[in-house]
Parts: structure tokens; sequence; C-alpha cells
């Protein structure tokens, strides 16, 4: 019972997240400042990403291997590979060298 | 007719961009969902999560919590990771047409690879192309959870495959797109990865993400006009 109620309760929490911004806002308009701000919001947010994906918490999840595998799928994509190939290329890179360090 | 052609256009196109982020999101799907059953959550509760919520960061969060300590704090901690949406949410608001109700529906579709895809620039967003990419990214969760359900790979073995390299490799290349864009976000960019560096240091991650959006106030700083967006009328 606790489980579900967590669950529905995240759930619930998250769709107000959401939903918050248009709620309290409505059809007003953001100052052209403000827009300023947001037209940078994805490159910062995509960026605060990728480091917490790498680093982990404390940076206790950070690892060689991962980070070269992720680095050779960012590569592969600037040699102009289509987008999965470029990320199994990253994994294929990490999961050899992982193979050859045990 | 004509806007309503160009509205199917981009959900169609935001389909196909979110093909890929999908794919990422069906592997960490999978480790979801076997983590869960490993933690003996039954099938009915991380499935009907996943199809609810969409969430991975809120997701992991409570299953990983639930177990230390309080289901209150458990719960408190899924939700503050996902405090970057209310920020989205406003960001995305100028956007999105007709009154506060719809909206607010309109907006459940962000998602954060959604988010950088339907972003034209200029802080304009696409959101027939945010919710086209949204498709194939829950279904992908989804179907992830449910496999991760039934085959319940190891972590071992998840880990051997480098299945830990897909989404951060993903968000690099979403990340290498939005950079094309303009030198301020490249800024942003290192600015936003410096501070969430920082604050991994101090904090939990949904923090130093949420910590991270605070590098595009740099565009605050600099009075200049938004530059052209380059990405305009591409797909």
């Amino acid at each position: 019972m606790i489980l579900w109620l967590s669950v529905l309760a995240v759930t619930a929490a998250n769709w107000v997240m959401k939903a918050g911004g248009p709620l309290a806002l409505g059809q007003r308009r953001l100052p052209p400042r403000a827009v300023q701000v947001i037209s940078l919001m994805a490159a910062a947010l995509l960026a605060g990403l990728i480091v917490i994906n790498l680093g982990g918490s404390g940076w206790g999840g950070l690892n060689g291997p991962q980070v070269l595998g992720v680095g050779t799928a960012g590569l592969a994509r600037a040699l102009k590979a289509p987008m999965l190939l470029a990320v199994g290329c990253g994994m294929a890179a990490t999961a050899l060298l992982r193979y050859l360090l045990t | 007719m004509s806007s309503t052609r160009t509205s199917s256009g981009a959900l169609t196109d935001g389909m196909r961009l979110g093909t890929g982020p999908g794919a990422a999101t069906f592997v960490l799907g999978l480790a979801y969902g076997a983590a869960a059953s490993a933690a003996s959550w039954g099938g009915a509760v991380p499935l009907v999560f996943s199809m609810l919520a969409c969430s991975g960061s809120a997701q992991f969060t409570l299953l990983t919590t639930l177990r230390a300590g309080s289901a209150a704090a458990a719960v408190a901690a899924a939700v503050l990771i996902n405090a970057r949406y209310l920020v989205m949410g406003v960001a995305l608001n100028d956007s999105l047409r007709g009154g506060r109700l719809r909206r607010a529906l309109q907006a459940q579709a962000l998602l954060d690879a959604s988010f950088a895809v339907g972003h034209r620039g200029n802080g304009r967003f696409d959101v027939a192309r945010i919710i086209g990419a949204s498709i194939p990214q829950w279904m992908c969760w989804v179907s992830g959870t449910a496999v991760g359900l039934l085959a319940a790979p190891s972590a071992h073995l998840m880990h051997a495959l480098g299945a830990d390299v897909v989404f951060p490799a993903f968000f690099l290349m979403l990340a290498l797109d939005e950079l094309r864009k303009s030198r301020r976000a490249i800024v942003a960019a290192i600015l936003g990865a410096g501070i969430a560096a920082a604050l991994l240091f101090v904090t939990s991650p949904g923090n130093a993400l949420l910590g991270a959006t605070a590098a595009a106030l740099i565009g605050a700083v600099h009075g200049r006009r938004p530059q052209r967006s380059n990405h305009e009328g591409h797909s």
C-alpha cells in the first residue's frame, strides 16, 4: 500500500511540476530578457545531464570505460555517423575496454 | 488546413528525432525494470509507474531511496529531482497555445530529450515536435520496463555490455546540435557543466542538474537581441 501511495504521489507531483509554469503564467508573455535566458536553457540542461550521468552521486559513479565510450560516440557522430550507430560504437568501445580490463 | 499540415509534419519530424533517444530510453527502462524486479516491487507497480510518470530520474530515485529511508523522504527526493520541469514548463509556456488547462496538458509531453529536440532557437519551441519526440520515448520506456521485468538481466551483464554509455551519449549528441546554434549556447553549456560538476560534490545529482540550468542566466547578463537560429526550417 505504501509503495502504491509513493508511486502515485511522485506521479502526481511530476504532473504538477510540468503543469506549474503554464498554469501560473497562462497567456502572459515573458519579457525579452527572460526569453534570452530560455534560449540557452537546453544547452545548459544537456551539459548538466551529461555531467551527472557520468559523475553520479558525489562523483562516485565516474569510470574510465564509460567516459571513453561516450567520447567515442561523440567522435563517431562528429564523423557523420548516424545517431544509433554512433551510440553502438560507444557501447562497443566501453564493453571491449571492460573485457580487456577484467 | 496548412497549419494542420505543418503540425502534422512537425509531429512526424519529432517522432523521427525521438527514435534515437527512445532507443536509449529502452535500455534505461530495461535496467529500471530489472532493478524493480530485484527489489521485489512485483510487475504491476513498476509498469504502471512507467506508464503514468515516464520519468527515469524520479523512478530510479524512488526505487533506491524507498529501501534506505522513510516513504516521505523517498517521495520528496524523487520530486526534487524533477524540479527542473518547473523551469522547463515556464520556458515552454510562450510557445504553447490555448487556456491554462490546455497549456498544462500540452506541457505533460515534456521530457529532457524532447525539450532539446523541440527547441527552435531564440527561446521558441515547436510543441508538436516535442509531443512527437515524446511518443517513441514513452513507448520505449514502458516496453523497456516490461522487458526488464520479464527478462531481469543482471546489473553485471548490463554493465559489461556498456549500457551505461547510452544515455550520456545521446545527451552529448543533442548537445552538439544545440551548440551549433550560437556561441552563447557554448558558453552556457560550459558553465552549466561546470556548475553541475561542482555541485555534484556537495548535493544530489537532481539538485546539481537544477543548478546547471542557472547557467542560462548569462542570457540576461548579455542584453543583446537573440541571434537568428541556424536551425529554423531544419529537421
